[in-house]
């Protein structure tokens, strides 16, 4: 990247769609993708007269699992409020979101990626809310889709302390990772379950006040198209800097995927949604035990368990491989006290890799044999090559590493008796080598007969003892 | 012939019982009843009368068959306008909902049509509960039936009207700030508002969500308690709703409740300016009769009672203000053809809204707006706490709390056509009671003429059972 002449100030608002059964203030099911229009809907979601609604208490438990997880305070006492306004797909006329009394604040998420970076970006608050209902333009006519409204919704408001693309992707990534880890939300951007704002502006380095100006970018549903239109956003502003100008304070649409904007509506002064607390839901209340039991639910976060893997002495691009995928750090997590880390995580970011991409794996397989076979590796029992056919095995119909090994006679092996009588078998097949050798006319036949007997012998001999041994012989 | 006009609902269970009448005459001497005073009373919206007739004739097979009379089971009954039936339209007396028809059952009325209760049609009411006299509806004015040339109160007045003159044995109102009392003391019934959340709001079109509460109008205290066994209680379906134990009748009826003796307040602030010498007159009256019954009247005093009417306003219109905002024209309700949403949705609320109900959204979004919430709402809700605090210490000292229902006898209709504030002031004395949660339940003191005199008591939360007792030993 060249040099820039501004930093980037970015602040981020993330919508993500919980993975619950139910929606957010009623009983229809979420698994909605796909289907007919408006065949997920009751009177609460279509937002009929007389309707109301009623919180679904594992959504709730969930975003204050992420609040945990993301380092936030959490509102024991929390409650839910109306922002008004009026839209075709907004069924009410209002969404029920929180304003005063957010159930997570005051957080922080740590970033990192491969190239190294590790930032701590403090996060401003993760509310819940509910998703709307969409408007599908076709044909000079607008239809409308009830299906989403009301899917359990939580926004992650970040403060803007983002300042470059590769912290943006950062944060993006690591956050998808931890609603991931959390099981909170299946984060799949295809079906619109995660989405980004981006709030920016641009300052010379070395400034620390923010900018008097920002731009909002609404609706952006992947984590590439966020890169690049961070990227369109600092060569607009940056040549409107440049001339001594202030870009305009608006919020600016998508044009396309290339990242580029267009303005949409100049913010003179921010929407006024007359937020006030929803009569129809009590006040939540979460209890100190409630809390502990969710607190005692969160796994090993992404940041600590690259963390974990670069102090057992992984390097960062291998820590960063497991920590990317669950199947991975699976294997690792389960087998790493009982065998050489180091091997282990190379042995599964490759062969183990390659064969269950390809294959799938058995459900005769039993991961905590990655352990016997890495430790059968470590004791000199099994050559790499040996270590690939087993974990082919392994993967494909399950079994015991070291069966698997002595069935196919892969293991190495110093019954010298053995070899002595394979070095004669290849001596008397191989008299043209022999003599080369004896006469002097080409000593690397040698090297011929130790391919060989090696060869002969499935690899299970220990190299220099062939050639020790072969010496002799000849 | 069955005088439905008196006819309780007590009544009409032992005469099913006993074989005196089929469920199939009783109905049809209400469909009597409302044909002949309809066109006079306008008290229903809707009329279900050959579902009425055919659910009354499989009751009198049930009952033939042997199946318990008890409860509502076989009474005719109507349900205010303001609950969604499936199937039957629903307006909440509004041009916007006029030819609605919901898809689904509010919860009291599936209760009621589950315990065998017919149906006779959706009553008429103040559009959307944005009133005290049921002028306020799309579909005319409801006339009294005590005297047809005054209102019946509001906004549940189709409901009153319909109990008084025999159409249907008792109704399912929704009391927001009055709006069951005010009808039950102009038309000399029985009103009751529960406590917050003890009968489900599960369909009942909301105005003000935090005051709505559904109950029933009836001509007795036993009537009510017989009602409120039924649609009592906690609904998955609403979230704000609470338990209940459903004894009310069986505890009105105990040997120690009706020897139960009260220390009754009587709250200064409910007798002075504004109140009808006459109706005050009999307030008094009916109180001295408790001191002669052996019950303690201790003076007390609701300062705050002032404030009350702003604060009441103030939230109740912000939060219907928020309510009425599904009402764009959009998935269902009145239509017109524009080519734009932002059009459609002005034009529908500027034809389909009352005068009144646009007075009250303009004033509940002004009082929600950034810059004036702090002003109006927020401070509204800070005298919210302080009614609470008021009323839970004067709780402290008195079990239960007397006062008049409406300070005045009803208006004559059209009498405070330009004068909105008047009308709001006569919900004086039933709107603080909402705010707090609290229940109360109005009914006859005595009379001036041929109109009704109507006495609220009042009790702390979800002390129905001593309110209905207290009541009862009055009707006794």
């Amino acid at each position: 990247m060249s040099e820039r002449k501004y930093e980037m100030v970015i602040g981020l608002e993330v919508h993500i769609q919980q993975n619950t059964k139910s929606k957010m203030f009623c009983r229809c099911s979420t698994e909605y993708f796909g289907k007919e229009p408006n065949t997920h809907t009751c009177p609460t979601c279509l937002g009929l007269p007389g309707a109301l609604p009623y919180p679904n208490q594992k959504a709730i438990d969930n975003i204050i699992a992420l609040g945990l997880a993301l380092d936030c305070s959490i509102n024991q006492f929390s409650k839910f409020d109306r922002k008004s306004y009026m839209y075709p797909d907004l069924s009410k006329g209002f969404q029920t979101s929180q304003h005063e009394l957010p159930f997570c604040f005051d957080g922080k998420l740590e970033i990192f990626d491969k190239k190294g970076l590790r930032k701590s970006i403090r996060i401003n608050r993760a509310h819940q809310e509910e998703d709307t209902g969409k408007s599908v333009h076709k044909d000079d006519k607008t239809f409308l889709d009830f299906n989403k409204s009301g899917m359990p919704l939580i926004e992650i408001v970040t403060e803007p302390d983002i300042n470059s693309t590769q912290e943006v992707s950062a944060f993006a990534k690591c956050l998808k990772k931890t609603v991931e880890y959390l099981g909170v939300s299946d984060a799949n951007m295809e079906k619109g379950q995660m989405r980004f704002e981006v709030n920016m502006s641009l300052r010379p380095f070395g400034e620390e006040a923010l900018p008097d100006y920002k731009v909002e970018v609404k609706n952006i549903g992947s984590i590439s198209v966020l890169e690049k239109v961070v990227e369109s956003e600092y060569t607009r502003q940056s040549q409107i800097l440049d001339r001594n100008e202030v870009p305009v304070q608006e919020t600016r649409g998508l044009v396309n995927m290339t990242g580029l904007t267009q303005s949409q509506r100049v913010k003179e002064n921010s929407a006024d949604y007359r937020y006030f607390p929803e009569p129809d839901i009590p006040v939540i209340i979460t209890s100190d035990e409630k809390l502990k039991s969710i607190q005692e639910s969160i796994p090993e976060l992404p940041y600590q368990k690259l963390d974990r893997y670069t102090q057992l002495g992984l390097n960062l691009e291998i820590s960063t491989t497991l920590v990317d995928d669950e199947i991975k750090f699976q294997a690792f997590d389960i087998n790493s006290r009982d065998c050489d880390p180091k091997k282990l995580a190379n042995l599964i970011v490759g062969k183990y890799t390659q064969v269950y991409s390809e294959f799938g794996l058995s459900k005769e397989f039993e991961v905590s044999e990655l352990a016997s076979l890495v430790s059968l590796q470590t004791e000199g029992k099994l050559n790499s090559d040996a270590v690939d056919i087993v974990v082919e095995n392994l993967v494909r119909s399950g079994g015991k590493a070291e069966d698997i090994a002595q069935e196919n006679n892969l293991i190495m092996s110093d019954n010298t008796d053995e070899l002595k009588s394979i070095i004669e078998k290849v001596i008397s097949e191989n008299n043209k080598a022999v003599e080369d050798f004896k006469s002097g006319k080409n000593p690397n036949a040698v090297g011929f007969l130790i391919g060989q007997v090696m060869k002969e012998g499935k690899g299970r001999f220990d190299a220099t003892k062939v050639r020790e041994t072969i010496t002799q012989s000849l | 012939m069955i005088d439905v006009k008196t006819l309780t609902i007590q009544e009409a269970n032992q005469m099913l019982a006993n074989n005196e009448i089929t469920c199939v005459e009783l109905t049809q001497a209400c469909i009597d009843a409302i044909e002949s005073n309809e066109s006079e009373i306008n008290a229903f919206v809707t009329t279900t009368f050959d579902l009425a007739l055919e659910k009354a004739s499989k009751i009198d097979q049930e009952i033939a068959e042997g199946h318990e009379v008890t409860g509502v089971y076989g009474i005719p009954y109507s349900l205010k306008d303001a609950y969604v039936t499936k199937g039957i339209k629903t307006t909440a007396g509004s041009k916007i909902l006029e030819n609605y028809v919901p898809a689904y059952d509010a919860a009291v009325y599936k209760k009621l049509d589950e315990a065998g209760a017919i149906l006779l049609g959706k009553t008429n009411m103040d559009s959307f509960g944005h009133g005290s006299s049921t002028e306020n509806s799309h579909f005319g004015v409801t006339c009294n039936p005590l005297d047809t040339s005054r209102v019946p109160g509001g906004s549940s007045g189709g409901s009153g009207a319909a109990v008084a003159y025999g159409g249907g044995l008792f109704s399912i109102g929704e009391d927001t700030g009055g709006s069951n009392r005010a009808p039950a003391s102009f038309c000399g019934l029985v009103g009751v508002k529960p406590t917050y959340g003890l009968v489900s709001r599960y369909g009942s079109i909301a105005y003000a969500s935090s005051y709505d509460t559904v109950g029933p109008i009836t001509k007795t205290i036993q009537d009510a308690t017989i009602v409120m066994d039924v649609i009592a209680g906690k609904d998955d379906y609403d979230a704000t709703s609470i338990e209940s134990d459903n004894d009310y009748e069986k505890f009105i009826n105990k040997e120690d409740s009706k020897s139960k003796r009260y220390k009754i307040g009587v709250p200064e602030e409910f007798f002075q300016e504004g109140i009808d010498p006459e109706v005050k007159k009999v307030i008094e009256d009916a109180i001295e009769k408790y001191r002669e019954l052996g019950h303690e009247i201790i003076d007390i005093n609701l300062p705050y009672t002032k404030y009350a009417v702003a604060a009441y306003y103030v939230i109740g219109l912000s939060e219907t203000s928020s309510n009425l905002n599904r009402l764009d024209g959009i998935r269902y309700g009145l239509d017109v053809e524009t080519d734009n949403w932002e059009e459609k949705i002005t034009q529908v609320r500027t034809e389909g809204f009352t005068p009144e109900t646009k007075r009250r959204i303009l004033i509940g979004t002004y009082t929600l707006s950034a810059g004036f919430a702090d002003q109006y709402y927020n401070k509204a809700q800070k005298v919210r706490e302080l009614l609470k605090d008021q009323f839970q210490n004067a709780f402290e000292q008195v079990d239960i709390i007397l006062t008049p229902t409406m300070p005045v006898l009803p208006p004559v209709i059209g009498e405070h056509d330009d004068d909105p504030l008047k009308m709001w002031l006569m919900d004086a004395y039933t709107c603080s009671i909402n705010p707090v949660g609290i229940p109360a339940i109005s009914l006859p003191a005595g009379s001036i003429g041929d109109l009704s005199v109507g006495m609220q008591l009042i009790g702390p939360m979800e002390s129905e059972k001593e309110l209905f007792n207290l009541g009862m030993q009055f009707q006794s």
